[in-house]
């Protein structure tokens, strides 16, 4: 399975009924595709929507209906939509159960680097400090590391999103969850071993006894 | 008189002016007053928006056409334009969380100081800002933001001024109108008073100077 394809399946299996959960861009996004049979989600976009549907067919798209990076949605009967304030008091406010994001870094208490590199890359924080802040559940969805490096590491060298903790972190090899400030391995991706996940980690994790596999 | 055309009102806005503008990644943004400002060659603006769009798009193009001397925006990653021109010095951006942003605008426009929010604690975006303490949790002060003129897109303005957006092109616009000391609007479409239903207008005729006249 493409990498980015098991993180989103994985992460969909975090989603239960009636939540409203806010996708950030890249694999978050695709987290919408693997939505499990008979789980009904809401699907918040930061620009002002609840009930963010999939991309349209062709022809059936409006201009004035899109998602956070201004692509084209549809959106799904029930939906409702409203101003930039009050979509980021559903986040602050604690209303919107889960965020997943993507990570640059993700350090050994569970803080999150996300928004920039300095020098290299600045897009902004976006909407970002604000979902991490006060989404209930946080989940990363990234890959376990980038150019062999691990992205899990001690102490987070880029700056961070905040400095609240992240609840759990889903890459191609494992789940990690955050505990009391703790990193512990939940699972391994299927016929990924301990030592595997262990070696491509920089940060301290707690290994359970036993560290099934991933129900995908 | 509440209407005034394209050319009228951009002439009304001088270099060096503060502009709230509406849209979220050119979605609901004023295009037309954009082009214009453009056209005319506006300098030095300061410009109060959620994300610089797209080069050739939305407020994209005041960046593009070097009208901005500094914007106040949550994201500019969209447009490599303005990470080259504040790279290289031409042009400050102060990046703000865009709940914060939106939170700073709406303090603006609703008479209020600032606000209290938890996000950017700890962060980079806590420079610069007082920390205060409620009720045993932290918070940052977030200042109030205003503009000399909002400029906002509706789907529908009446032709008294009332305003109605649609889908996702409502975003910042109803806060940015809220914020500005001359607020102007352009609308796909122009009706008749009545159309829009009372329960339906999102920005209230009461606080918009100028209708911009369509094509």
């Amino acid at each position: 399975m493409n990498p980015q394809t098991l993180i989103a399946k994985r992460v969909a299996l975090e989603l239960q009924p009636g939540m409203l959960v806010n996708l950030g861009i890249g694999i978050p996004t695709q987290v919408a595709n693997h939505v499990p049979a008979g789980i009904d989600v809401f699907f918040q976009s930061e620009n002002g929507l609840i009930g963010t549907g999939p991309v349209p067919e062709p022809g059936f798209a409006h201009p004035k209906l899109t998602d956070a990076g201004g692509q084209a949605v549809s959106a799904l009967p029930g939906a409702c939509t409203f101003d930039s304030a009050f979509s980021f008091g559903l986040m602050r406010g604690g209303h919107v159960d889960m965020t997943v994001l993507g990570g640059l870094q993700v350090d050994g208490s569970g803080h999150l680097s996300n928004w920039m590199i300095p020098g290299k890359m600045v897009p902004g924080m976006g909407g970002a400090m604000d979902l991490v802040t006060g989404a209930k559940q946080v989940v990363v969805a990234m890959q376990h590391t980038v150019k062999g490096k691990p992205k899990i590491v001690s102490q987070c060298s880029l700056p961070l999103t905040s400095v609240r903790p992240v609840d759990l972190i889903v890459t191609e090899l494992a789940v990690i969850a955050v505990v009391a400030g703790r990193l512990r391995l939940q699972e391994v991706a299927p016929g990924v071993g301990v030592d595997a996940v262990l070696a491509a980690t920089e940060a301290v994790l707690e290994v359970p006894d036993h560290v099934p596999t991933m129900p995908i | 008189m509440k209407r005034i055309s394209l050319e009228e009102a951009v002439a009304a806005i001088p270099d060096g002016a503060s502009l709230a503008v509406g849209g979220f990644v050119g979605v609901g943004t004023p295009e037309r007053l954009c082009d214009e400002l453009v056209r005319q060659g506006r300098r030095d603006l300061t410009l109060i928006t959620n994300d610089t769009a797209r080069p050739g798009m939305g407020v994209g193009k005041l960046i593009s056409a070097r009208c901005v001397r500094k914007v106040i925006t949550s994201h500019i990653g969209l447009n490599p334009e303005t990470q080259q021109q504040m790279h290289a010095g031409s042009l400050e951006v102060e990046l703000v969380p865009q709940g914060s942003l939106v939170e700073r605008i709406r303090c603006g426009g609703f008479g209020l100081g600032g606000v209290l929010t938890p996000t950017g604690l700890g962060t980079l975006a806590e420079e610069g800002k007082r920390r205060i303490e409620v009720e045993g949790k932290d918070y940052l002060l977030e200042t109030a933001l205003t503009a000399d003129f909002a400029l906002v897109h509706a789907m529908y303005a009446d032709y008294s001024g009332n305003l109605h957006y649609l889908l996702t092109a409502r975003n910042f616009n109803p806060i940015v109108a809220m914020a500005g000391s001359r607020v102007m609007a352009t609308a796909d479409h122009i009706v008749p008073v009545g159309v829009i239903s009372p329960d339906d207008v999102m920005t209230p005729a009461a606080v918009v100077d100028h209708i911009v006249a369509n094509h």
